[in-house]
């Protein structure tokens, strides 16, 4: 008796293609994704660190640590912006440029060394001598500047061992009352080597507050919790699709209960048709995103009524290019199960490589790129620029036009494949 | 003017002779439609042509092509070959959706609205707006018989009114060709009773009707003539009498059930030119006294008669006279 159930069961599950995408093909999509963005496949991509570094001491000690900080691994260290194609490489970040590119969103941090650096690099515990580096970050990435701060102190570690050893020494001295002429040649002899050997292997090295850093934000100073804002779009725009989807399924239902057909013998073109489920979708969607910010605004203060033009903007935006993903949903859907099971397949995947479910500067390199395939990614920039960034409405320029693009590219597709219900 | 002028719509014209007075176009004219889906033929090459006012029946069993004949005529189904034309309008043309009413088999309503709410719907898709379209919903609420439940959602309403309120959905623009496609499919006897009435109340009111079924006694009640079709074909095509006239002349059916085994009904009854159904030996005959005749060569051949039963053929007769099957088959 069991085993005629379970044999039900199976046959049922073969012949349902929506609960099986959902049962095994959406776990190993989402184990996949997962594997990327944390496994770094295989250890060969993992997540680097922005950080734009600006040497004003030009020093022999500073040009190390610049080269230290160059060569981490873990960081993808710049001292100039990229170079275009053809071009000259241009010229090397100021303190000042350094932190607009920060505010602009080119890198999350900026490490700036400054003059007298080279004389007083490091210090085993407070000294009011040693230099100062500052670390300007932006707020809305938390995990960059902790990164870098950590990697500063191992790069200091590990580029500078000769600069650490002379500094011990230094101690030494002053506690010990002084060194004879035969230590003092054998220590000098043995920084002189240090020297010559270089940078040590990295790993070697552990934590420690060698280098003086002031941090600070130089985006999210003036504002209350950066993720505030980052979450109502990421979230907002992962159950827009969902919503869209829904609203563009009832196509489905109309084709299944025969009311498509008979609005078809109306005077109501296919095309009239997807146009108005599409509009009713994007003012379903407009209005989500209204409720999740006003709440934000209620209860987490968040910023809106300042952000205005910029919010209707990538709202507008967003819910047009949700709502053609909607309708092109339906329109290659059999049926309403099928069209959730894709929906829900794609959704997710959308929303974990585009930013919804965790940042995407938390991810490799390549999956960064690969997030700006999805609706949202482009939402989601453009929301934080609007909310934290406070550019202009024409700085959104970029994430409107993919939207709108991918809106409209969307819906002609949509409209392609509901051909097949125009006629028999 | 003589009447066979005024009946082919000429009139003498001074010195000129004759010209063509207007005409105003049929309400339906099908010319050799085919349609055909892989390798099956739905309809292959029907004509027919509907009259003002008329109710024409398209009776047949399932599968014969009635759906997709009408299907065709409301544009949703695009022939391979032929036309179709809608008061002179190419079906699926703007022009054919504003006088015709479709209504589908299938409960093509917005369950989570309520029966006013969907009429508005689709008589806001036919393009009625302010006083046309109030007009156009109270009139259906009231041709349906849904006034009372005007403000009910399409879910708590009983089979029956769904039904109605579904053949409501379609005419709510009052169209002058109202085609209904087996509207008393799955409803209880009072209920198609009530469809029935709407069914006529449209036709005191000179629309012209179009009516599919596989129930003969719907066709004989409401159409003023029949198509009855299979396998894609219009094989007769007249009032309920000319069929039942061109079938079996003026003879009458017998149908006698014995007590014997069917094999031994069936070798007695094909030599007198009857037909075996269902165990029931089927004759046609001029007159009713040939039943004696009947009764008397049983008895001479020892098969003991259970019933006998004399009626006039009706469409099922004919149906089964001009396919071999039965209607419901």
């Amino acid at each position: 008796m069991i085993a005629a159930i379970v044999r039900n069961g199976f046959r049922q599950l073969r012949r349902d293609r929506g609960a099986l995408i959902l049962s095994f093909i959406l776990p190993v999509a989402f184990f996949s994704i997962f594997a990327v963005i944390f496994g770094g496949m295989g250890g060969g991509n993992t997540p680097r660190v922005s950080v734009l570094v600006v040497d004003q001491d030009r020093s022999p000690v500073s040009q190390r640590l610049v080269q230290g900080l160059l060569h981490e691994p873990s960081l993808a260290a710049r001292t100039h912006p990229e170079a275009k194609k053809g071009q000259p490489a241009p010229p090397d970040y100021t303190a000042a440029t350094a932190e607009t590119a920060v505010k602009q969103g080119d890198a999350p941090a900026a490490l700036i060394i400054p003059q007298g650096f080279g004389a007083h690099p490091i210090a085993f515990g407070p000294a009011a001598d040693r230099a100062t580096i500052r670390l300007l970050h932006d707020s809305s990435d938390m995990v960059a500047a902790q990164m870098v701060a950590g990697m500063l102190q191992k790069v200091v570690m590990t580029s500078l061992p000769d600069t650490m050893a002379s500094m011990g020494m230094r101690y030494f001295e002053q506690s010990s009352g002084g060194l004879t002429p035969q230590q003092r040649q054998s220590i000098d002899s043995s920084l002189a080597r240090l020297r010559a050997m270089g940078p040590l292997p990295a790993g070697n090295a552990n934590s420690g507050g060698l280098v003086a850093l002031d941090v600070r934000d130089v985006v999210g100073e003036k504002k209350g919790n950066p993720m505030i804002s980052f979450y109502a779009a990421a979230i907002g725009v992962m159950f827009l699709l969902f919503t869209a989807s829904a609203a563009g399924g009832s196509l489905l239902d109309e084709a299944e209960s025969g009311a498509l057909d008979r609005i078809l013998s109306s005077r109501v073109s296919m095309t009239t048709l997807l146009a108005g489920k599409m509009a009713y979708s994007a003012l379903l969607a407009s209005l989500q995103l209204m409720l999740m910010f006003l709440w934000g605004a209620a209860v987490f203060h968040l910023d809106l009524f300042t952000h205005l033009p910029g919010f209707f903007v990538m709202t507008a935006a967003t819910a047009f290019a949700v709502a053609s993903f909607g309708m092109l949903l339906a329109s290659v859907s059999h049926t309403r199960a099928q069209a959730g099971a894709i929906a829900t397949l794609l959704i997710l995947t959308m929303s974990s490589i585009g930013g919804s479910m965790f940042p995407r500067y938390l991810m490799p390199a390549t999956m960064q790129k690969v997030g700006l395939l999805t609706i949202n990614a482009w939402a989601i920039d453009g929301f934080t620029k609007v909310f934290w960034r406070d550019e202009p409405v024409w700085d959104l320029a970029p994430q409107v036009a993919v939207l709108l693009g991918a809106g409209v590219v969307l819906f002609l597709i949509a409209r392609r494949f509901a051909r097949r219900w125009e006629y028999a | 003017m003589a009447a066979w002028e005024a009946a082919a719509g000429w009139e003498p014209a001074p010195l000129l002779g004759y010209h063509r007075l207007h005409v105003p176009p049929l309400p339906l004219q099908v010319d050799s439609v085919v349609k055909r889906f892989g390798d099956l033929t739905a309809v292959a090459g029907v004509s027919l042509e509907v009259q003002e006012r008329a109710c024409l029946g398209l009776l047949g069993p399932n599968g014969a092509g009635k759906s997709t004949l009408i299907r065709s005529i409301a544009g949703r189904v695009r022939p391979d070959s032929g036309s179709i034309q809608v008061f002179g309008q190419p079906a699926g043309s703007a022009a054919s959706h504003a006088e015709l009413g479709w209504v589908p088999q299938e409960m093509a309503l917005y369950p989570l609205l309520t029966c006013r709410e969907n009429l508005e719907a689709f008589g806001r898709y036919q393009g009625l707006r302010g006083k046309a379209l109030r007009s156009g919903i109270e009139w259906c609420l009231d041709w349906a018989a849904l006034a009372d439940r005007a403000g009910d959602t399409v879910k708590t309403l009983s089979g029956g009114m769904r039904r109605r309120l579904n053949m409501a959905a379609g005419l709510v623009h009052r169209p002058r060709l109202v085609l209904l496609d087996e509207p008393t499919v799955g409803v209880d006897p009072q209920s198609r009773n009530r469809i029935f009435e709407m069914v006529e109340g449209l036709r005191k009111d000179g629309t012209t009707v179009i009516y599919t079924t596989h129930y003969m006694e719907e066709a004989e009640r409401l159409c003023d003539s029949i198509a009855i079709i299979d396998h894609g074909r219009v094989i007769a095509n007249g009032t309920k009498e000319e069929l039942v006239e061109q079938s079996f002349g003026r003879h009458s059916d017998v149908l006698m059930r014995f007590a014997s085994s069917v094999q031994n009904a069936a070798d007695w009854a094909t030599p007198r030119g009857g037909t075996l159904q269902d165990g029931v030996a089927h004759f046609a005959v001029a007159q009713p006294t040939e039943i004696a005749t009947l009764l008397d060569a049983a008895a001479r051949d020892g098969l003991e008669v259970v019933d006998v039963v004399l009626r006039r053929p009706n469409l099922e007769s004919v149906f089964l006279h001009l396919t071999g099957r039965d209607l419901r088959q």
